[in-house]
């Protein structure tokens, strides 16, 4: 089910089965970049794509010669699994799905760090100095703009919702959003949205009616937006819709009734063999690991979408997370909703 | 003086280790209170919160189309994230078996009731706070029992007590400096009644015996008391030797005079040539217990006042003039010249004119007696550097070399003096008085064949 569609720079990829412990957990791409016989090797674990964070790791070793860092992508969940059920040796693990990121943590799967660089972080950007956040990244809604030509755009839900029943035509077998069965971030997204607005349930009912295409990636979903196979992708990644889509095709709205913020987050698994290297890399992504992430902003830009959007809701590290990943709250929450989008 | 008093502790040490003792178990016991305080309190806030949590949760458990449902609130434990970063660990069992959470939390209590359980336990390594509480349900007529367990690790408990442990070491630690600066500063003013009646006793003349008359504390009644009483004896005592002293001195010296009398007397009458000897010696022995008690008398004297010295300005040419023209009949009666050379300007020193004289008179005799019959004695009085120097030099055989280091001790006489009539007191009496006053008795022959030498020194006034 994970069809992650790599179109990326293949010469950059080499699937290494060999170099890697026999895995329990799908991988899906895994990169090298540093000397073969390097002295020291930071093994990263990640969901973000390897394509945008190739250039951040050379940026980190440009001065460190004797350093490899091999990273290996992964889903969020699988991720989840690789960390929590294996033991895997991982030396860094980098999550957009904030929620099983603190999960890990709580669970005392991680280890502290403090330098100067975390130190400095907002409140909010860390948490236990076990788990730091690197960047920035709304849930926009991205519409196409062929669709919706001689429509008026909308600014918040209500008015998407509006708009969709006065135009039901329009937007029929061309609605997009996350499949939360198999996406982390994508529920990590409707939980965030479920529990600030009802308005959720409402566009999700809406949405079922039209017979809503259900995604695991926001990647997909943005393609499809381009190429007008979809009117409208709700709770898409706004760093990769305005990093990939062609402004032309495509609008990135970020509602104005709230913008739900994502953190992308590292910590370091308390198995780490290379613990300071780990920490290194922690500083860099902080300082530098938002460009990696196409779109993105600073988490040391506390009021970047002042202007756009009134309402920001930056998902709150803590133990709040954990309760949409106990196991009945996740049931009845999915049972909920595919009641409500697959009608 | 204090180097003959003995030592033991010292009331203002004491009174000071006692005060700051006092001030760091006061501290101590403050900083362990309050901590012990603060730390009830914090725990009792985290016990609150999660109790709040578990009742959040119980609240949420409901029956829906006959199944049990328990949809944990978001609040439930983001409210436990407001507080620390502490992890957040629960368990949800119905009727004993594990239905969502953490299957391998620590066991809570057997419920007794429906009221919040609290436990203190570990888990993965951490100490943790559980709260357990149990809420009775009723699906199709079946009671049903739903158990939640929330648990917190103590981490911001022990960050929020080590902030405070930190604050209030520091007041403890503010307030035992503040006690210590005032312990030092009573124990010091406590002290201070006390040293300033040792210094106005001890800066006090010789014959001030007064009975101290300024105010002190009650607490040193006692002892000012008993000062007072020790000083009116004293008085008493020394007026009585002074007495004695007088009474002596006539009682001795009288009879004497009478027998010497007596037998001069008695020679003129006598002519048998061996008795006329006889009463010869005679008076040369009366002659000599005479002088002896008057030496005895003297040197008593010079004793007692040496010990008491009562110092005023004394101007020692007029001094030396005076002592000399006493002695002119003693040196004519032998022939000898006085050679005097004293500066006309007034020289001063501190001292007691009558010891001083005293010393200057023995000096003289000694000259005049130990010199041959028409010969020299030179007086001199010059100053130098500091101090005032009096010499009184003749042409007799001078000191005995072998007995120059000891001639000052009482009753030792040069070993060339047989033939001359002494009390070996002289020297002594001459030797306390400079020392008394500061001074020194040197004692030189001006040359081999003799000549003695002896030079007075006493520091300028």
């Amino acid at each position: 089910m994970r069809k992650f569609v790599l179109s990326l720079g293949l010469s950059l990829l080499c699937w290494q089965w060999a170099a890697l412990p026999l895995q329990a957990f799908e991988i899906e791409d895994h990169i090298s970049v540093g000397p073969a016989d390097a002295r020291q090797v930071l093994r990263v674990i990640s969901n973000g794509d390897a394509e945008f964070f190739e250039p951040t790791i050379r940026d980190f070793l440009s001065s460190r010669p004797d350093v490899r860092v091999d990273y290996t992508v992964a889903s969020s969940s699988e991720l989840m699994v690789a960390m929590g059920r294996e033991g895997h040796n991982v030396d860094l693990a980098i999550s957009s799905a904030t929620d099983l990121q603190t999960k890990l943590v709580n669970d005392g799967l991680s280890r502290k760090y403090v330098s100067s660089v975390t130190a400095q972080l907002p409140e909010w950007a860390r948490w236990r100095d076990n788990l730091f956040a690197f960047t920035q990244e709304p849930a926009a809604i991205v519409l196409s703009r062929s669709a919706l030509a001689g429509l008026p755009i909308p600014k918040s839900r209500q008015e998407l919702i509006g708009l969709m029943r006065e135009h039901p035509d329009r937007f029929e077998g061309k609605v997009g959003t996350y499949d939360l069965q198999t996406s982390g971030l994508g529920y990590l997204f409707a939980t965030q949205d479920a529990r600030t607005s009802e308005t959720y349930w409402r566009l999700s009912e809406v949405m079922g009616s039209f017979g809503v295409k259900l995604y695991c990636c926001s990647s997909q979903m943005i393609d499809d937006v381009s190429s007008g196979e979809l009117a409208l992708a709700y709770n898409v990644l706004g760093s990769y819709a305005r990093a990939k889509g062609n402004p032309d095709e495509v609008i990135v709205m970020l509602p104005q009734d709230y913008t739900i913020i994502m953190m992308r987050t590292a910590f370091i698994p308390k198995t780490s063999e290379a613990p300071e290297l780990a920490g290194l890399f922690i500083d860099h992504l902080i300082a530098r690991g938002w460009e990696a992430a196409p779109g993105a902003v600073s988490v040391s830009e506390e009021d970047a979408w002042t202007g756009e959007a009134q309402a920001l809701r930056r998902i709150r590290m803590g133990p709040g997370l954990l309760v949409y990943l106990d196991r009945l709250k996740k049931a009845a929450f999915l049972s909920e909703w595919s009641s409500a989008i697959l009608q | 003086m204090s180097g003959s008093i003995r030592l033991r502790g010292s009331i203002q040490r004491r009174l000071i280790v006692q005060l700051l003792t006092g001030a760091a178990l006061l501290a101590t016991l403050m900083f362990l209170v309050v901590q012990s305080y603060a730390r009830d309190l914090a725990g009792q806030s985290q016990d609150e919160i999660l109790a709040a949590s578990v009742t959040a949760i119980l609240d949420s458990a409901a029956v829906r189309n006959g199944d049990l449902t328990v949809d944990i609130p978001y609040f439930a434990f983001s409210m436990l994230g407001n507080i620390s970063e502490d992890r957040v660990f629960y368990t949800i069992t119905r009727n004993g078996e594990f239905l969502t959470g953490y299957p391998d939390l620590p066991k809570p209590m057997a419920a007794t009731d429906t009221a919040p359980r609290f436990r203190t336990d570990s888990y993965d390594g951490e100490s943790i706070r559980m709260v357990t509480a149990t809420r009775r349900m009723s699906i199709n007529g079946q009671p049903d029992f739903i158990e939640v367990t929330v648990a917190q690790t103590r981490y911001g408990l022990r960050q929020q007590l080590a902030g405070i442990s930190r604050t209030v070491a520091g007041f403890g630690l503010g307030f035992f400096v503040i006690a210590a600066l005032f312990g030092i500063l009573a124990a010091q003013s406590a002290i201070q009644p006390l040293r300033q009646l040792a210094g106005s006793v001890s800066r006090r003349g010789l014959s001030d015996l007064r009975p101290v008359s300024a105010p002190v504390p009650a607490e040193m009644e006692v002892l000012v008391g008993a000062l007072n009483g020790f000083m009116s004896r004293l008085k008493a005592s020394l007026a009585r030797s002074e007495d004695l002293i007088a009474e002596a001195a006539h009682r001795v010296r009288t009879p004497l005079t009478t027998v010497r009398t007596q037998a001069e007397i008695t020679l003129r009458r006598v002519d048998k040539p061996q008795n006329r000897q006889a009463v010869r010696e005679m008076i040369r022995a009366i002659d000599e217990s005479s002088r002896a008690a008057g030496q005895l008398l003297d040197h008593a004297m010079v004793s007692f006042r040496s010990d008491h010295l009562e110092v005023e300005d004394v101007e020692i040419c007029r001094l030396t003039r005076d002592a000399v023209s006493r002695v002119v009949p003693m040196a004519d009666l032998r022939d000898i010249e006085l050679d005097v050379t004293i500066p006309e300007a007034a020289i001063c020193v501190k001292g007691d004119a009558i010891l001083l004289q005293s010393a200057l008179l023995n000096l003289l005799d000694n000259a005049i007696k130990y010199s041959p019959p028409d010969s020299r004695v030179y007086v001199t009085v010059r100053v130098v550097e500091t101090g005032v120097e009096i010499t009184v030099q003749d042409n007799g055989e001078g000191f005995p070399k072998a007995d120059m280091g000891r001639l000052t001790r009482r009753f030792v006489r040069g070993s060339n003096t047989e033939t001359v009539v002494g009390s070996g007191l002289g020297l002594t009496i001459v030797n306390e008085v400079a020392r008394a006053h500061g001074g020194q008795l040197l004692l030189t022959n001006s040359s081999e064949k003799g000549g003695a030498c002896a030079s007075l020194y006493f520091p300028l006034a």
